[in-house]
């Protein structure tokens, strides 16, 4: 199915110039393609940044995606993260109201989880997971019972499994 | 050596002979800087027609356009004119003034963010922040406007900048962008795989657009064409490539373009894109052109391959080095059949106008002047009816058809055409209707001020045509917003500007008045009375 929606994970490589976030997050707005995440951070070498974009969207428009960010002068290197062969992360932290009945149960679930207690009030406590999002959706399925006060998501981070597909720059 | 100082001479190492600009407190230093050089500065009357006169200085000269324009309004009335360069891939180096870099985002007496205004119809932006990066932004920016792609590249100088001193001035002989390598050789394999196509179609046809002409590959193409005997139409912009009486060019495309040209493109089985973007007004149904047919699209861009329809045969890179690749390969082909059809339906096409024998034919009048026109003459089409009768009778013989093609921006032609002039010397002649033509008719003083001189024709109907076609066919005749009745009187305008200036009102001694107004190299006006309900086609 040519055109149906799928989602991709694109790894983007580009040079520390100011203002490139907003004209890669330009690019997608203008165009009308869908950002699921985006994230940003320097990479090993600090003249570049690492931008991480889930974006969804059938083949054709993925497919133009990827040319049109490569087009862009700052990008040095743009690539597809396939799930099969990329390793991918979101951290999450939720605030879930929780009076001292409720304590152990909601304690006892974010340990199977490996989440972490991270702030603990009268009223409610504070957790932070880090995963991938099967592992997060599941986890919040299980606190559906409880009172979400808060969420916070960063979006995904991946990188390419093993040390073929590592980029280095002159 | 100040900022300003450093700024000019990177224009001089660049050899930038002219600059349209406007000024304003936040570009004073470099327009004094400027005065110690002999570099044309053309004064327009608003900024937006600096970008239009670089736009058209870029595409006769092949060089960069440069227009300077200060802070504020000065910066944000370049936009319309940036975003019509860039709608067509013309290269322009644009320098704005800005306020004091530790005024910036403090909202001060005219500020205005344009690095992100224009962040959309730039190939690239920079805000320079430190004097000493002038040289290698200035070398960067004409190297990322004049290749690939082509397009404007805005630079942003704060005035403090302008006026901080440089420690040392080099400019780099060569740029040192990591990220920015554009392909210039097509793909070998690829290009086999086109002989291969060839040697196998029956009724093949090149469909050039204004890639050819940027990529200085107009006379390439003609010797590629008749080499192997194939049929060539064109885009709007792509009007040009061939001479209209080339046996090989079968004419524009597109819902404003010749029957027979759509007609012969429907009916290849071999289509070569080359240099054209597939664009809505070519190609109003992309998934036609690949229905029956081996699609080829060759561009620079890879973005454009695939955008609007995915070819067969994705070719990239830039299209003169492409021809220059064809050569190595030869094939036995003949297509003689195939261009006779194409002859017999182009012989057998009958021009269907309903004409007021009151009035001149606005399409015999542009066949006439083209004519009449020079050898290698310039000529720019406005926007509305003025563009598609220029499109659809005007006889390109050796010169250049400029017109704004992808943003479809009125006013362009007057600005354009002086660009033009200086850009080439060679005459040129403006044609728009009264609408367009009042979109930019303050140009007039530039022109006499300057000394540059322009054929302006204007097609006075009274309305805004296109619009009124529009609303004639979809609105029933509901004419909303197009009536011009406040119309000048031309002729008195054209005595306040002392330039001469002639009228056509019958349908008789067209030829005559024409020969009269091209006669000698000075700006002149021709106002043609034409009948206010004529339609473009």
């Amino acid at each position: 199915m040519k055109n149906a929606m799928q989602k991709k994970v694109f790894q983007i490589i580009v040079d520390n110039t100011s203002g490139v976030l907003s004209r890669i997050s330009g690019l997608f707005s203008r165009r009308g393609y869908n950002i699921e995440s985006i994230t940003a951070g320097t990479t090993a070498d600090p003249r570049f940044t690492r931008i991480t974009i889930v974006a969804c969207g059938d083949l054709d428009i993925l497919d133009q995606i990827e040319k049109q960010v490569s087009k862009l002068i700052d990008v040095r290197n743009v690539r597809e993260l396939v799930p099969e062969d990329s390793v991918f992360r979101e951290l999450i932290m939720i605030k879930v109201a929780a009076s001292a009945e409720q304590r152990p149960g909601i304690i006892a679930v974010s340990d199977i989880f490996r989440a972490k207690i991270v702030d603990v009030a009268p009223d409610s406590l504070m957790i932070e997971l880090t995963g991938n999002q099967t592992k997060i959706e599941a986890f919040l399925k299980l606190l559906d019972g409880y009172e979400i006060l808060e969420i916070a998501r960063t979006g995904i981070a991946g990188l390419s499994r093993g040390s073929d597909n590592v980029l280095y720059f002159d | 050596m100040l900022g300003a100082d450093a700024m000019v001479k990177c224009l001089q190492e660049e050899g930038v002979k002219t600059v349209f600009g406007y000024p304003g407190v936040a570009i004073c230093p470099f327009f004094e800087s400027i005065t110690a050089t002999n570099i044309k500065r053309v004064l327009v009357r608003t900024e937006q027609n600096a970008a239009h006169a670089a736009s058209g200085y870029a595409r006769v000269s092949g060089s960069v356009g440069v227009c300077v324009a200060t802070s504020g309004p000065g910066a944000t009335n370049l936009i319309t004119g940036i975003a019509t360069a860039y709608a067509d891939s013309i290269p322009l180096v644009c320098i704005t003034g800005q306020v004091d870099s530790s005024l910036l985002g403090s909202d001060v007496f005219q500020e205005a963010d344009i690095t992100g205004a224009a962040e959309s119809f730039v190939k690239y932006s920079y805000l320079i922040k430190d004097v000493n990066d002038i040289p290698r932004i200035f070398k960067e920016a004409f190297y990322i406007a004049s290749t690939g792609r082509k397009g404007p590249v805005l630079i942003d100088v704060p005035m403090d900048i302008q006026n901080d001193t440089i420690s040392r001035f080099k400019y780099p002989q060569e740029v040192n962008l990591r990220t920015y390598k554009p392909t210039v050789r097509g793909h070998a394999v690829q290009i086999k795989k086109v002989f291969k196509e060839l040697s196998r179609a029956k009724r093949p046809i090149i469909c050039a657009g204004g890639g050819v002409i940027l990529s200085g590959a107009k006379e390439q193409l003609k010797e590629f064409a008749h080499l192997y005997g194939i049929p060539v139409v064109s885009t709007m912009m792509g009007i040009g490539v061939l001479p209209s009486n080339d046996p090989y060019y079968f004419g524009m495309v597109g819902n404003n373009g010749k029957s027979y040209a759509n007609r012969a493109m429907n009916e290849s089985d071999l289509l070569l894109m080359i240099g054209a973007r597939v664009a809505d007004r070519a190609i109003s149904q992309p998934d036609l052109i690949t229905e029956n047919k081996v699609l080829i699209h060759i561009d620079v861009d890879p973005c454009e391959i695939g955008k609007n329809v995915g070819p067969h045969i994705p070719l990239v890179g830039d299209i003169a080095a492409i021809f220059e690749d064809f050569k190595q390969h030869d094939i036995n082909v003949d297509y003689r059949s195939w261009v006779n059809t194409l002859n017999d339906y182009k012989d057998s096409y009958q021009i269907n106008r309903n004409i007021d024998a009151d009035y001149p034919d606005p399409a015999k009048i542009v066949k006439t002047l083209s004519e009449e026109m020079d050898f290698n003459a310039v000529y720019v089409a406005d926007v509305g009816q003025n563009q598609m009768w220029s499109c659809n009778y005007h006889i390109v013989k050796n010169g250049n058809f400029l017109t704004s093609g992808g943003m479809g921006t009125m006013g362009y032609s007057i600005p354009a055409a002086m660009g033009a002039r200086v850009g080439c010397g060679r005459q040129v002649v403006a044609v728009c209707g009264d609408g367009s033509f009042q979109m930019s008719m303050m140009e007039l003083a530039t022109i006499r001020q300057h000394e540059i001189p322009v054929k302006i024709v204007i097609f006075n109907n009274g309305y805004l045509g296109l619009v009124r076609e529009y609303q004639d066919k979809l609105y029933k005749s509901n004419y909303s917003m197009v009536d011009l009745k406040g119309n000048p009187n031309y002729e008195k305008l054209a005595a306040a500007y002392d330039i001469p200036y002639m009228r056509i009102s019958k349908p008789e001694r067209i030829r005559e008045n024409i020969r009269k107004f091209l006669k000698d190299d000075q700006t002149a006006i021709l106002e043609c009375i034409i009948d206010p309900y004529c339609f473009a086609k």
